[in-house]
């Protein structure tokens, strides 16, 4: 009873001094920042402005990087699914992000209206998110063609009526027009790149604006000429797909962007290393002081790192033994590098039972585009002062082979007493994970610093977004679809000399397939062949379900290239004869890439998931 | 312990008595099947990616049942009783639905009350005619002739015909082990076209092969076919 009495009394105690419920309940949160805290102070509002940075849509990166072998460009060693599909999904690479929309045009409203800010900051803010915004549609308009163009931070009233919150989709068109005309309007309230001494790379720039100007009205431009070709790609509304009429007035904004951005004097080609090969490795390495790069995701070690190299490193060298020599680059992606010459080849290696033999197993390439090496690690070639261990084993004399199934395994070749070193320590060896099993691995973002192989460290190199070369070739572009192919070989050529190129094209041989074959060995595993060949329509020809084998014109842009080759070099033991210790090479199909790519026409633009057309029946579905 | 066992007897009765039959759907049972047919003759279309879709209106949230046509052009489904929109997506299939009198466009209703059987007419680009396949020992020979259906604004090119082979009964552009194909503008005579291939060997081996041959049309993703044939070498 006693007991009882005295739990009564505590608790009633408890209960009478607990809650002060006026102070409890207006408690202020001492773990959050609300909005009015936040727009007082400079220093905060660039950890919001970070925060939207930070967003930033992508599609392949150093980051996504597995993404980059969804097409022709590379082989995952890893990840074989990705090579026994035939068919993409209609949702793929789709992108529908109004919360990342709404965050900016909250921004921007707040900002407006900041007045406690310096005037100076306050335009720079508003300016930087204005172009974020303008990024962030031209993603949008790109992948889903033209979306619901939002310019203010919508509430719900709560009144269950969400129809005032529905807009339909703009047109394509308009989209393009938005962020080409939103481009144009912040470009001067921006700063110059090279300002104060140092240069800015991660945060929008005048220089960032003209590049991305530039290239959205190329995009546009390619769209209304080339989806003729295409006419079932169409909606009624022109939610998909730009009257053919205004490419030339594109084109002419294209053009024009591009060439204020070179006028201006403050980019050039990255060119510190006389070595070309080196040279166009480093560009994508070099933080200090790069002349080249426009706009890039940062990264630090520490704070921000990540596992391009832990994940591509070669196998034999990994400092991460779970990880390494995730992406195998293609011999479709290979042979695309022109000789020296100027022509298109694929690269000889004679028939079987006929080989072409060289000295040397990197003599295949010396008379290649300069790119090549700095793209793709080649056999024979160093990384990180150690030469990449690629050959797939020993031919003999009559064509036989010894090799084994262990990366760097032994066997005795005939008579020898000694069992000795019969493939290379990364293979390649078929269905052995990690091993180069198209006979390359990736060498353009791949860092040599020490440490950068693991996982606990990971590398600094940035995600280079917006460069100087592609915007001389997309002048290039945009002069020759308008008429001007001086102008075009021009640019073109600049970009060829730094690639090692010693005879320049002249106007007559600048053709639409010089102009995409450029891209495609210039921009090489920077995020930029789903979009260029969804808009020059040649995704489903190039992607088109035959299987025809690897194409002998490496030059022709509509060529079918449907599954991912690889080039195996093997040694010759003959002793006694003339070709002993030299190379041979064979084409070979990496045996777990069983599928054949096929683009459908419907992949053009990806499908909107029926959730958000649910939520808002004034969406129309991509065609 | 017999406390406990006459809780858990207590337990298990207030539980299945409780226990609610609310949200217990009965699963669909009306069978709704038919063909797509031209002129009363089924179509032969790819195995694996013709869909046609069916809405429900009405609801909150839209979504769509896909159904799946085979090689044939049948297809079934089951369903719940309804009243549901049959809408095919032109792009990709090598056929069209014709306008439709009730929807005032492409959208067929489909009232499904119990099991029911209707055939859907549409009408395809392009025709294979006259298909014979034939084989001397390991070389195939198909002979066929193609007749343009579609003639009007909505018409398509021919990009190529091919002859394709596989082990089994399932023959496309997806599902092959041979194939040879002639392109479009490289017909002479539109109803006489010849193509030839060669059995490749099969492991296991197995004496005999299914064949047909498709048309693939500019600006369509999947090809209309003959009729699967066996062919025994």
């Amino acid at each position: 009873m006693k007991k009882i009495l005295i739990i009564t009394f505590i608790l009633s105690l408890m209960v009478s001094v607990s809650c002060d419920d006026e102070a409890f309940l207006s408690k202020q949160p001492n773990d959050l920042l609300n909005d009015e805290q936040v727009w007082k102070n400079r220093d905060l509002v660039i950890l919001a402005l970070g925060d939207l940075y930070n967003r930033f849509p992508d599609y392949q990166t150093v980051e996504e990087w597995r993404e980059f072998a969804n097409f022709d460009e590379a082989f995952a060693s890893r990840d074989y699914g990705r090579h026994q599909n035939n068919d993409w999904g209609f949702g793929d690479w789709g992108y529908w992000d109004y919360s990342y929309i709404r965050a900016l045009n909250s921004f921007i409203k707040r900002c407006g209206e900041a007045t406690t800010l310096l005037e100076e900051d306050r335009q720079a803010f508003l300016a930087e998110a204005r172009v974020l915004r303008a990024a962030v549609y031209f993603e949008e308009v790109k992948r889903m063609g033209g979306v619901p163009l939002i310019l203010e931070p919508l509430t719900y009233d709560y009144s269950g009526d969400p129809t005032y919150l529905q807009f339909p989709r703009a047109k394509e068109s308009d989209v393009y027009d938005f962020v080409i005309r939103e481009l144009t309007d912040v470009q001067d309230k921006l700063v110059d790149p090279n300002v104060g001494g140092g240069r800015i790379y991660s945060r929008a720039t005048k220089g960032l604006v003209l590049a991305m100007k530039a290239r959205a009205a190329l995009y546009a431009a390619s769209i209304a000429r080339y989806n003729a070709t295409t006419p079932s790609v169409i909606t009624a509304g022109g939610e998909v797909g730009i009257p053919a009429g205004m490419a030339q007035g594109y084109y002419e904004t294209a053009l024009a962007a591009a060439q204020e951005l070179i006028g201006k004097g403050w980019y050039s080609l990255y060119q510190k290393n006389s070595d070309l090969r080196q040279n166009f490795a480093d560009l994508f390495l070099d933080k200090s002081n790069n002349p080249e790069v426009i706009f890039v995701e940062d990264f630090k070690l520490k704070d921000k790192a990540h596992g391009f190299t832990t994940n591509n490193q070669p196998i034999d060298q990994t400092e991460e033994p779970g990880d390494s020599g995730w992406l195998n680059p293609t011999l479709n992606l290979v042979q695309s590098f022109e000789k020296l010459d100027n022509t298109f080849a694929p690269l000889e290696i004679g028939t079987p039972g006929n080989y072409v033999y060289y000295d040397n197993i990197t003599d295949l390439y010396e008379d290649r585009d300069a790119r090549l090496w700095g793209t793709v690690m080649l056999p024979g070639t160093q990384f990180k002062g150690r030469v990449v261990d690629i050959w797939a084993g020993y031919i003999l004399e009559d064509n036989s082979i010894i090799t084994s199934g262990a990366l760097g395994g032994q066997a005795t070749l005939p008579g020898r007493s000694a069992p000795e070193q019969v493939v290379g320590k990364n293979g390649p060896i078929d269905q052995v994970e990690k091993s180069a099993q198209t006979g390359y691995y990736i060498r353009k973002f791949l860092d040599p610093a020490i440490g950068s192989g693991q996982r606990g460290i990971g590398s600094a190199v940035w995600w280079v977004r917006y460069r100087y070369a592609e915007v001389l070739l997309n002048a290039a572009e945009a002069a020759f679809e308008l008429g001007q192919p001086d102008v075009a070989a021009g640019y073109m050529n600049e970009v060829r000399r730094r690639a090692g190129f010693t005879i320049d094209l002249t106007p007559g041989d600048i053709t639409f397939d010089r102009i995409v074959h450029e891209r495609k060995v210039e921009l090489a595993f920077e995020g930029h062949q789903l979009w260029d060949m969804k808009r020059w329509r040649l995704a489903h020809r190039v992607w088109d379900g035959q299987n025809v084998g690897l194409t002998t014109t490496p030059g022709k842009a509509d060529a079918s290239s449907t599954k991912p080759y690889g080039l195996w070099p093997y040694k010759v033991y003959d002793p006694g004869n003339a070709n002993d210790g030299k190379w041979i090479f064979k084409v070979v199909v990496p045996g777990k890439a069983t599928g054949v790519d096929r683009f459908r026409l419907r992949n053009y633009y990806s499908e909107i998931n029926s959730d958000i057309l649910s939520r808002n029946p004034k969406l129309v579905q991509n065609p | 312990m017999k406390t406990i066992r006459r809780y858990i007897l207590l337990a298990t009765t207030v539980g299945m008595l409780g226990a609610c039959s609310y949200d217990n759907y009965d699963a669909p049972e009306s069978k709704l099947e038919g063909n797509l047919v031209y002129q009363g003759t089924p179509l032969n279309l790819d195995p694996r990616n013709v869909y046609m879709e069916l809405w429900e209106p009405g609801w909150a949230k839209k979504s769509k049942i896909d159904i799946h046509v085979d090689q044939n052009g049948r297809f079934s489904a089951v369903l719940f009783n309804g009243n549901y929109k049959l809408f095919i997506r032109r792009n990709s299939v090598p056929f069209m639905a014709p306008h439709n009198e009730q929807t005032n466009s492409d959208t067929i209703l489909v009232e499904v009350r119990g099991n029911k059987k209707m055939d859907i007419d549409v009408t395809p680009y392009y025709l294979i005619r006259n298909a014979s396949i034939t084989n001397s020992g390991k070389t195939v020979d198909a002979t066929f002739g193609i007749e343009k259906i579609i003639t009007d604004a909505n018409q398509k090119d021919v990009e190529r015909v091919t002859l394709y082979i596989n082990k089994v009964n399932l023959v496309s552009a997806d599902t092959k082990i041979g194939e040879a194909s002639l392109n479009g503008g490289d017909i002479a005579d539109p109803n006489a076209i010849s193509l030839t291939t060669q059995i490749p060997e099969m492991t296991p081996a197995q004496p005999y092969v299914y064949a047909r041959v498709g048309v693939k049309l500019a600006g369509v993703d999947y090809l209309i076919y003959s009729p699967i044939q066996k062919i025994d070498f």
